[in-house]
């Protein structure tokens, strides 16, 4: 039988990786599901939904030459997660400023209290390493009402972080 | 009256042009009938149109009045012939899909538009939409000209617009 596995693979970012791991993995006759793939300082980092019939040493099998030889590390565990349990946000949240210790940990603490199921959240670093500002976008679940995640953003925002909330609701048609 | 079935993507008659109506008769009546079901029958659906069970005509039901904070609200509406005649404005939202399941993405809309069409009787009518109604009158007649929201998908990832909240 068929089973779902969680593929982690890191490492210096050149061209071809995403392309050489996927034919690797279509070779060994596994199927991909959901995953995000990208570059993070110099590194390329993807998290890889696979469906692999056998277990993670024979997946990791299927691998090991093109890991080896693009110089790149994984890590494999097996999931009970499938396809299509797609849970819907009803809230983004954006923040942005000055880069400063503990912005995420604030921020993401006060919004965790009041509620926040985070389902997204991408995160930059812009400017120069004199004056770096960091941006995040949160998309998630608001299990306690959007008014406590505004009242939380607006305590734990310091000085000079923008934060803006907005209700997701979405159309179906 | 009868629940339609849905044709989900990548079911090749949704990239169909669908044609004008040129019969305002009961035989069309009863057709609204069945596809208003069949939106009631699906998960939250604010709107449907025609060529999303298969019938290739101009021809789609909206009603918003369920949802909350509505900056306009014209209730169930069944808008035959529709044609957008002015633009202003774009916001991002997200949006899904009765014919695309277990998917949702963020598609930019104008936020207000007037609109023509016609009544299941045939008669004329003139709307002026703003905001989640607007996009959704926008995402139905797209669906008339062969297009899904997955044709017009922005970025999650690196925008910056903020969603006028609806009042």
């Amino acid at each position: 039988m068929k089973r779902w596995y969680m593929l982690t693979v890191v490492g210096k970012d050149r061209p071809g990786i995403v392309a050489h791991v996927t034919a690797a993995l279509y070779e060994g006759g596994c199927n991909l599901g959901e995953a995000s793939m990208m570059r993070l300082g110099d590194s390329f980092t993807i998290m890889l939904m696979v469906q692999h019939q056998g277990t993670a040493k024979s997946l990791e099998q299927i691998l090991e030459t093109v890991i080896d030889s693009m110089d790149l590390h994984m890590h494999i565990d097996a999931i009970e997660g499938r396809l299509h349990q797609h849970l819907l946000p009803d809230v983004r949240i954006t923040v942005f400023g000055a880069d400063q210790p503990g912005i995420v940990a604030k921020i993401t603490g006060a919004l965790s209290n009041a509620g926040l199921h985070i389902l997204n959240l991408e995160s930059d670093v812009g400017g120069s390493d004199a004056r770096p500002f960091y941006i995040m976008h949160i998309e998630g679940q608001a299990g306690a009402g959007l008014d406590a995640l505004r009242s939380a953003l607006q305590v734990a925002a310091g000085e000079g972080v923008e934060t803006s909330l907005t209700a997701i609701d979405t159309l179906v048609g | 009256m009868a629940v339609l079935e849905i044709l989900a993507y990548p079911d090749p008659r949704l990239t169909q042009e669908s044609q004008p109506v040129t019969e305002f008769d009961s035989a069309l009546r009863a057709f609204v009938a069945d596809l208003e079901e069949t939106m009631r029958a699906g998960p939250g659906a604010v709107g449907i149109a025609a060529p999303q069970v298969g019938r290739v005509q101009r021809i789609v039901i909206i009603d918003c009045s369920g949802k909350k904070n509505l900056v306009s609200d014209h209730g169930r509406m069944v808008l035959i012939n529709p044609e957008i005649t002015e633009w202003e404005g774009y916001a991002v939202g997200r949006e899904g899909c009765l014919s695309v399941p277990d998917f949702t993405g963020n598609v930019i809309r104008a936020e207000r538009i007037m609109l023509e069409a016609c009544n299941e009787y045939g008669e004329p009518l003139q709307f002026k939409f703003e905001g989640y109604e607007a996009r959704a009158v926008q995402h139905e007649i797209d669906h008339l000209d062969g297009l899904l929201f997955l044709d017009r998908l922005v970025s999650r990832r690196n925008d910056l617009f903020k969603r006028k909240p609806y009042k």
